[in-house]
């Protein structure tokens, strides 16, 4: 009686198969909303600063002056997205959101830089946004001091001086995402994020249905074990799970073009993994939750957390040992570290064993909690 | 042991409503017993907590020998139940809710083709197999409902108003099935607003605001209450229980004045 019975269990299983085949538009939604999700956050949180529209105020007319421009524009930072004849117009185009940043070049620039004399490019940025000034300020800065370097260099090669020497230079290398481009960095952790909160979804309304609809007291009067229950209605959704979480995977792969580095048979068997812990976790939001509306509110509700203390939004090594404790009942938290682990290092297992236990234990603890609190009662 | 249910001071409260009071009923093997009573006073709380789906507040009762506080899993084993709504699949068919059922009892192969083949046929569901049951009218519905239950070949029957909304045929025959398990020696318990049927059951319960206020055949019960039929039975009953609780608020108010 104490034992597992394999004819209740697969009873379960084939009774969800055949509703969730009935039911096609929630099936769709399954399969649809990640992608959805993911095409929608995916460009939101780009939070990349380029193609600046710049208005430029080119009063000097000259080939040096058009030359200093096509420098701006080649960095791809910035678009020229007008020329202006004065402040006023520079004004308006920054006011009804036309430029967010203007070049203003002065009438003597050519005659001055040919003759050596210190000249002054002047740039006008929109503040608003301290995310695109910064990035704005900060790249024509460096424009214009690789300019004036170069503009050295070519003076001193003429009076015979050689080549210009700096005396310090910084030679930065970044690893892994060399570009430094936010999407690769945010579209694993946002696979992660949309694949936690829809397939928790899943088993939680398929066990509050039965509470809501009634079936679930005819259910509790058999011998079922709340074992065997819980397993027959996570398994169908594995492979619904594992479906949708191929979806946004090709999509991030290639759609956004976030090169996979690591091995993809083992990304594929941890978020295995990480299907069934956000599986369960939805059965355990079950045994709290009385109708499908109370699910889905806690879902919703365990998003923010997910975002804040997973380490999708900001780094968790430097939060408060007692957050970061938080962030570790967030099964998003160990799954983001494999996500980003197999994508942008490219590392295996030998890197990642610390988070695949800890999910796993995750995983354990939230499926024996959701077996204990699970009674064959009606409240 | 002779009683397949035997309970002593069953008591349930809802917070601070009492639903079932101090119920005490044995209901012997192989009989019908006829649980009557007005709306709301308890009937559908009783066999809950018989179940093991409720667990009652105090008292003590055993099904089919086994405790019903311990014991639960066992007696579920044990008894076949229908709740008072209709609680099966409604997307999935009339086969499909009879091979769900089967298989949670562990009833598989050539018994399983054997008991559904019977029950479809008793039940009167042939030609309806692939019909969801959604779209089954009341009286089929129940039908079904009574086929799933009955699965496992249970000792135990319990039905909470199983012919409520159902036509006269309906009604008609799902009664000779009841009695055709009573003979068995199959024990049925069961719930009905309808004194024809009542009369027709071995011993009777009257519950009122969770008390239980009679017992006894129906000839009994007509007899001691000197009245021509049961429906005065009932009316009777809840007349003087109602001047009874009135009469007490009275003394109440009186002694408080
Ligand atoms: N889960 C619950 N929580 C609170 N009160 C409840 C609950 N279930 C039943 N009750 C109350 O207990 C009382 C008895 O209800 P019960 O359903 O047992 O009556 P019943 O005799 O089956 O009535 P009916 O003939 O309408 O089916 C009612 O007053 C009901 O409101
Ligand atoms: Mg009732």
């Amino acid at each position: 009686m104490k034992r597992f019975s394999m004819s209740r269990y697969l009873s379960i299983v084939r009774k969800e198969i055949i509703q969730i085949k009935r039911d096609r538009p929630s099936l769709g939604i399954a399969l649809m909303m990640p992608l959805l999700l993911m095409l929608l956050f995916g460009y939101a949180v780009n939070t990349d600063v380029n193609h600046i529209r710049t208005a430029v105020w080119d009063q000097s007319k000259s080939a040096a002056s058009r030359e200093l421009v096509d420098n701006f524009v080649n960095t791809q930072y910035f678009d020229v997205a007008a020329y202006t004849e004065s402040y006023a117009e520079i004004e308006r185009l920054i006011d009804d959101g036309t430029v967010d940043a203007a070049i203003v070049i002065p009438p003597d620039y050519a005659r001055k830089r040919d003759n050596n004399e210190p000249v002054s490019v002047q740039m006008l940025i929109n503040g608003s946004d301290p995310n695109i000034a910064r990035t704005a300020s900060a790249n024509a800065q460096l424009i214009v001091q690789n300019k004036a370097i170069a503009l050295q260099e070519r003076r001193m090669q003429k009076e015979g001086m050689g080549k210009l020497e700096q005396p310090i230079q910084l030679q930065a290398r970044v690893l892994f995402n060399p570009n430094m481009e936010s999407i690769v960095f945010n579209i694993p952790g946002l696979i992660g994020l949309i694949m936690q909160n829809v397939t928790m979804i899943l088993t939680a309304f398929s066990l509050v249905r039965e509470k809501e609809r009634g079936t679930m007291e005819q259910l509790i009067v058999t011998p079922i074990r709340p074992f065997e229950l819980m397993l027959g209605k996570i398994t169908p959704y594995v492979f619904i799970g594992l479906l949708s979480f191929t979806i946004v995977l090709v999509l991030g792969i290639y759609w956004f073009g976030v090169p996979l580095k690591g091995s993809f048979p083992l990304l594929m068997t941890l978020s295995l993994l990480f299907l069934i812990t956000t599986l369960s976790l939805g059965i355990f939001l079950s045994t709290v939750a009385k109708t499908q509306l109370q699910a889905m509110q806690m879902a919703f509700a365990l998003i923010l957390p997910s975002v804040l203390l997973s380490g999708f939004m900001f780094p968790r090594d430097t939060m408060p040992t007692v957050i970061q404790w938080l962030g570790g009942l967030v099964p998003l938290t160990y799954f983001l570290e494999i996500l980003r682990g197999i994508f942008l290092k490219g590392v295996g297992l030998d890197s990642l064993w610390r988070d695949t236990l800890g999910m796993a234990a995750f995983f354990v603890l939230i499926l024996t909690i959701a077996i204990l609190r699970f009674r064959k009662k009606i409240e | 042991m002779e009683y397949a249910i035997h309970c002593e001071n069953l008591t349930k409260r809802f917070g601070d409503r009492i639903a079932v009071n101090s119920l005490s009923i044995s209901i012997r093997k192989g009989s019908i017993y006829g649980f009557l009573g007005p709306n709301g006073s308890g009937k559908s709380t009783t066999i809950r907590m018989l179940c093991g789906l409720l667990v009652p507040t105090s008292g003590k009762g055993t099904v089919l020998g086994y405790d019903v506080m311990t014991q639960s899993e066992e007696i579920k084993q044990r008894i076949g139940y229908m709740s008072q709504k209709f609680s099966l699949y409604e997307d999935l068919t009339v086969e499909e809710n009879l091979d769900f059922y089967a298989g949670i009892y562990g009833i598989d192969g050539e018994r399983r083709k054997q008991r559904k083949k019977e029950l479809i046929a008793m039940a009167g569901l042939t030609g309806r197999e692939k019909q969801l049951a959604g779209s089954l009218s009341g009286g089929w519905k129940q039908r079904l409902a009574l086929s799933c239950a009955l699965l496992h070949q249970p000792e135990l029957l319990i039905l909470d108003e199983p012919t409520a909304g159902v036509d006269p045929v309906s009604r008609r025959i799902f009664w000779n099935v009841i009695r055709d398990l009573a003979r068995q020696g199959i024990t049925v318990l069961v719930t009905t607003h309808y004194m024809d049927e009542a009369q027709t059951c071995d011993w009777i319960g009257f519950i009122f605001f969770g008390n239980l206020l009679a017992q006894g055949t129906p000839a009994e019960l007509i007899a001691r209450l000197q009245v021509d039929n049961l429906e005065d039975v009932f009316v009777t009953l809840v007349q003087r229980e109602e001047e009874r609780q009135a009469a007490a608020r009275n003394r109440r108010t009186e002694e408080r004045a």
